[in-house]
């Protein structure tokens, strides 16, 4: 017998699942929103400025000596951690006053506080307050240029309710993304703004499956309720959206258990839209339909009928 | 959707290949590719610096600084034009903001000085509009007298530009000196310039070397008065003082206009001093320098001067005796790689303005290896995870999804080396994350087929018909993914552009592997079997 995750042939209510699912997506959105300007980001250096310094020490490091040493340097907000092991140690310095060279003597003072000890640096990442603040902006044009490209493409291949429902939910993805990173102060760098354009790409990529059994569906069954219509759709590709959600994850996870620290948040950020943009493409996606009063017919004036002559139209 | 024509399998099976062989030499060590046939793929792929290790530097031209040098340059040449016989009395001569400006007292000769300081905005042949002469600097006078130079937008464009191509060349002769192997240095905008030193273990030395402006000048020794003196009370007009390197630093007065400067040096080698036996940077003059040098050296035997580089002094040595045979030789308290490097700049050249970094990205080789062990462990484990789960849940056409996953891969991998595209560690997440979503235009296919199964077709019926319904579904989620990934690539740098070559190579591959080879599989599987029952 073959793995199924999903038995054959359900009719679950999902349009009925609105009345739980749009109430708690709005709630999430909101807290997200709410977190991320009460709150906000702990953007990392690559937004920020400032430097990150990753050494290896000789056995297990001594964090608080490290504390109280680099303290003595005066550079302003220092964290010292682990990373990934009791030897790898991570130290981000907060960008200092004074332009881009203020930054750059920071690497220099900090190497010559461990230039008796026998201190592997691993990894030095300064970046000056003229980067960042091209770098937090390139980002935030890519992920709206991203959103808009995308809005178009489905545009031109679907109906425009189609296309706003899809650009809705994934822009509640990359909201409650942005919020998870809120909830744990995860780094925000670079790297997450390729998680969040991944889970753009993710979401939209099932939500486009659901939609174009909606379509299909559109053709095939001309009388059918809408909410029937949209029931049947999600239930018909219910299978396809958590076979692929499990094998992504199971790759992702391997990803964060073994991938290595460099790239554990950003594979964290990807798990977690993966989960979110799955909910939402099952659970969102079509109910956003019914709200701009897409119609059954709304498709058939259209010649371009690429359904047309496949036979078994309206046999159910 | 099953039948294949022997010239498209033929292709197929081509394709498959050929990712294969292009994969293949990156298992081997380059040594063993020496021995290779040159009818095979030799090339492997390129790391990106944060799995093979190195250094990333972006440096800025410092636009103020330059601006300066160039006003207080232009300063000089408005005294000395001013002064020229008949000369026009003045005032307030200096650099003011980003302007140099001057003050002509004889308000009826303002129309004299402006005639006779207009060559001073000095035209600049651009190249950018075709040889139309711009001027690099704008010169304004008001009612009462005042002259002011600023510079042109266009003007300021174009030494920038020529400024980025200087330092550029200064720097890869630099780098090269120090034997980095294939460094990458190139413009970013107008005013940028990158550097990457893969493998560089020592980023802190290539960044000394590189940033270093390296200005090497000659100067007389004021004697009139110590250093402290002169720094306590005002140095006297036309000299400046300055520090030695030494540590503590001690103040040398100095003659403010150079004697000769690093552009007149031919050549620098490091040799030993034969009495101290510490590193000595022994330098030579070109023809005119060496005969500045000896006039210089003769009018002031017993006299101190000064080498100074980047407004330290090194040594202030007293001329014992003229030096006529054009060389000479610079003696601090020099470690081996101190003398080494100072060589190395000598020879190279000064840069032609002040670079910063504004960007530093070094990763040491460990963290490297690292990163690929890891990346390699995360991928194996990702794999074998998606390659069970998908035989436990299609069986029979799983295994074939798995042959086709692993076409897949190795396309990726050979699109990679034909192209040689950087391979990054997100690149290797994109890979992870392509390996996940690539049985999902099986599993649509799958399902699918299903479907048209449970819908009363026969078997061989509901797979042509699970194919070609797919298609549009695959097309259209692909394309969207396709879509953030290229956006990806034109925001990205570095790393980030390695994730979104991979995650778009990924996208290709994945759509030709499932819509050509797991297609020609099942087809294969059809015609050999005829089922009439589905296995999935």
């Amino acid at each position: 017998m073959l793995l199924r995750l999903v038995p054959d042939n359900t009719h679950i209510k999902f349009m009925w699942l609105r009345k739980v699912s749009f109430p708690l997506s709005i709630l999430l959105v909101i807290a997200s929103l709410a977190g991320f300007f009460l709150v906000g980001m702990n953007y990392g250096i690559d937004f920020k400025g400032g430097t990150i310094i990753e050494i290896k020490t000789d056995g297990p490091a001594d964090i608080g000596a490290i504390r109280s040493r680099l303290s003595a340097l005066d550079l302003g907000d220092v964290q010292v951690q682990e990373f990934g092991g009791s030897d790898d140690i991570l130290i981000r310095v907060e960008e200092q006053p004074g332009g881009e060279l203020a930054q750059q003597s920071v690497v220099s003072r900090i190497r010559t506080v461990f230039e008796d000890d026998n201190v592997d640096f691993r990894r030095v990442e300064v970046v000056g307050p003229r980067v960042s603040s091209e770098l937090a902006q390139a980002g935030a044009i890519a992920v709206a240029a991203s959103l808009l490209a995308i809005l178009f493409y489905i545009w031109f291949r679907f109906e425009w309710q189609f296309a706003v429902g899809a650009i809705l939910t994934t822009a509640n993805d990359v909201v409650i993304t942005v919020g998870l990173f809120v909830l744990l102060q995860l780094d925000f760098s670079l790297s997450s703004i390729a998680a969040i354009l991944t889970i753009i790409g993710y979401s939209l990529n099932d939500t486009v499956v659901v939609y174009d059994r909606i379509r299909e569906n559109l053709r095939k069954y001309k009388k059918r309720p809408l909410t029937e219509l949209l029931d049947m759709s999600i239930n018909e590709t219910l299978s396809r959206t958590t076979m692929t959600s499990v094998t992504t994850l199971l790759a992702l996870i391997a990803l964060y258990a073994f991938g290595g620290e460099v790239i554990r948040s950003f594979t964290l950020a990807m798990i977690f839209g993966i989960v979110i943009g799955t909910y939402s493409s099952i659970f969102l996606a079509a109910p956003f339909l019914i709200l701009f009063n897409l119609r059954p017919d709304a498709l058939t004036p259209k010649g371009d009928d690429a359904e047309k002559g496949s036979g078994e139209e309206a046999t159910v | 959707m099953l039948y294949f024509a022997r010239w498209k399998i033929a292709l197929i099976v081509l394709v498959v290949a050929a990712g294969i062989l292009t994969t293949l030499p990156n298992f081997f060590s380059a040594k063993q590719l020496e021995s290779w046939p040159d009818f095979l793929p030799k090339s492997q792929m390129v790391l990106g610096l944060d799995l093979q290790g190195g250094a990333y530097l972006l440096y800025e031209v410092d636009r103020e600084d330059y601006i300066q040098k160039r006003m207080k340059a232009l300063v000089s040449d408005i005294r000395a034009t001013l002064r020229e016989e008949p000369r026009i009395g003045y005032t307030g001569l200096g650099v003011q903001g980003d302007a140099a400006q001057v003050r002509i007292r004889d308000l009826t000769r303002l129309d004299e000085a402006e005639e006779r300081l207009q060559p001073l905005v000095n035209p600049l042949v651009s190249n950018l509009f075709g040889g139309q002469p711009v001027d690099e600097f704008e010169m304004s006078a008001t009612d009462d007298g005042l002259v002011r130079f600023s510079y042109t937008e266009q003007g300021l464009q174009d030494r920038m530009a020529a400024i980025v191509q200087q330092s550029i060349e200064v720097i890869r002769r630099r780098v090269d000196e120090i034997g980095t192997t294939e460094p990458n240095i190139q413009r970013q905008g107008t005013d940028r310039i990158l550097v990457e030193a893969p493998g560089e273990s020592d980023p802190e030395r290539l960044k000394d070397l590189v940033g270093q402006t390296a200005q090497l000048t000659f100067h007389m020794v004021d004697t009139s008065m110590s250093g402290e003196q002169a720094m306590q009370n005002r140095p006297p007009v036309g000299t400046v003082v300055m520090m030695s390197v030494d540590d503590p630093p001690f103040p040398y007065l100095l003659e403010e206009s150079p004697l000769l400067s690093g552009e007149d040096l031919v050549d620098a080698q490091v040799s030993f001093d034969q009495r101290s036996n510490e590193p000595v940077v022994n330098f030579r003059f070109n023809q005119s320098g060496a005969r500045k040098f000896a006039l210089v050296t003769q009018q002031n035997v017993n006299r101190p001067f000064a080498i100074v580089l980047d407004d330290e002094v090194i040594s202030a040595p007293v001329i014992r005796e003229p030096i006529t045979g054009g060389s000479g030789q610079i003696s601090g308290s020099f470690t081996v790689e101190g003398a080494n490097d100072l060589a190395v700049l000598l020879r190279a050249g000064a840069l032609p303005a002040k670079l910063t970094v504004i960007e530093e990205r070094s990763i040491g080789p460990g963290l490297g290896a690292d990163s690929i062990e890891a990346g390699k462990l995360a991928s194996i484990i990702g794999g074998v995870l998606v390659i069970v789960f998908m035989v436990l849940a299609y069986g029979r056409f799983g295994v074939i999804a798995d042959l086709a996953l692993m076409a897949n891969i190795f396309m990726i991998f050979g699109a990679l080396t034909f192209l040689q595209a950087t391979l990054t560690l997100p690149g290797i997440a994109g890979i992870v994350l392509t390996i996940g979503m690539a049985v999902d235009a099986n599993v649509l296919i799958f399902e699918r087929i299903r479907e048209e199964a449970r819908a009363g077709r026969s078997a061989v019926s509901a797979i042509d018909a699970g194919y070609s319904r797919a298609l549009g579904t695959i097309l259209d989620a692909n394309i969207t993914t396709l879509i953030a990934a290229v956006i990806l690539f034109q925001l990205g740098s570095g790393p980030v552009r390695g994730f979104a070559v991979t995650l778009a190579i990924g996208i290709f591959t994945t759509v030709f592997s499932a819509f050509t080879f797991s297609r020609l599989l099942v087809a294969l599987w059809v015609r050999r079997r005829r089922p009439s029952k589905l296995p999935i």
